[in-house]
């Protein structure tokens, strides 16, 4: 979809929060991903790889990018059942019912970073 | 040495919304995000929601394009209030874009903005504009197997309008197949089934949207 314009906050967010903490170089930047969002990880990467060249991503210049793909899971309202899912099917396993309630698998997230700092 | 940040990637994003949604409660305003491929009938359908909430409920639309202000001109032709967006080639409307257009709306007067996103069902998906619900329209030409092809923006709709109803007997479309793959995406979703250009089944659309306005 718009992974550039994702990776782009990403990257803005990493580098200034690595500043602030004084940090050498962003060795790597982890984020979680659902899937049920519509970035795609492959251009997440290809996304990540071409703005971390950019002269204002210095500290991320070789950073690697570790994205975690999040599993949807959604819990039963009736029978209390918490299950995973693919994309396309909600319903609950146990009991079939339909007033389930989705509790993972949005996420947009950036977990964290791995920085050197200085001794 | 791993430093955490549990932050939203699309923070900037979701901040402006939360204060937008916070002013559209203050105000009392009902606020739709509606997402839709080109050529569903979104303008179409926003025009015959028009005409069956405009005796009760004060309507200000807001256009979200990549060019072009036709659709907003269709709106104000109506008598209602319309803002026109550009996105000037972008995907989707975000929330400080949603910001600027307000600021020319009364929001004290309003009861009810809807806000048409940029023609498309995949990017609109993941943002948030501050709206109280996100609703899509598929129209019966694009096909029954759609929430197989785009099963997130099925899955974030609060409800959902089939339209062009009135021309399922020339299109082999599944409406059994249809319900059942969106009931499995979206298991409490309302569908409405409508032929915005006829009139035919607002009434019921009309009706759902009308009690969610009067508890804004």
């Amino acid at each position: 979809m718009h992974e550039l314009g994702i990776m782009t906050s990403v990257l803005d967010a990493v580098e200034s929060a690595a500043t602030d903490a004084g940090a050498t170089r962003v060795i790597a930047v982890n984020l979680k991903i659902g899937e049920m969002t519509e970035a795609i990880e492959d251009a997440l990467v290809f996304a990540f790889e071409a703005l971390r060249d950019l002269p204002e991503y210095g500290l991320c210049k070789d950073a690697q990018l570790v994205i975690e793909m999040v599993r949807p899971k959604s819990e039963c309202l009736e029978c209390g059942n918490c299950y995973e899912h693919d994309r396309f099917d909600m319903l609950c396993p146990k009991c079939g019912s339909f007033a389930t309630k989705l509790i993972a698998g949005r996420e947009l997230e950036i977990d964290s970073m791995e920085v050197d700092l200085p001794d | 040495m791993q430093i955490d940040l549990k932050q939203p990637i699309l923070e900037k994003n979701d901040r402006i919304a939360s204060e937008l949604r916070e002013r559209f409660a203050q105000n009392h305003v009902y606020v739709v995000d509606l997402l839709a491929s080109p050529g569903s009938g979104k303008t179409s359908t926003i025009l015959a929601t028009i005409d069956a909430l405009r005796d009760e409920f004060n309507i200000a639309i807001i256009e979200g394009d990549i060019a072009s202000s036709v659709d907003a001109e269709r709106i104000k032709a109506q008598g209602i209030a319309a803002v026109q967006i550009n996105t000037g080639g972008a995907c989707h409307l975000e929330s400080d874009m949603v910001k600027r257009a307000i600021d020319v709306l009364d929001l004290e007067r309003l009861d009810l903005i809807i806000i048409e996103n940029v023609g498309n069902l995949v990017c609109p998906t993941d943002f948030d504009l501050g709206e109280n619900v996100k609703v899509m329209i598929l129209s019966v030409p694009e096909g029954d197997d759609k929430p197989l092809k785009y099963p997130g923006v099925f899955q974030v709709a609060q409800a959902i309008i089939l339209n062009k109803v009135d021309t399922l007997p020339v299109f082999d479309f599944d409406v059994e197949a249809f319900t059942s793959s969106v009931k499995r995406l979206n298991p409490q979703v309302p569908i409405f089934h409508v032929a915005a250009t006829r009139g035919e089944g607002v009434e019921e659309w009309a009706e759902w949207l009308a009690e969610r306005i009067r508890q804004a």
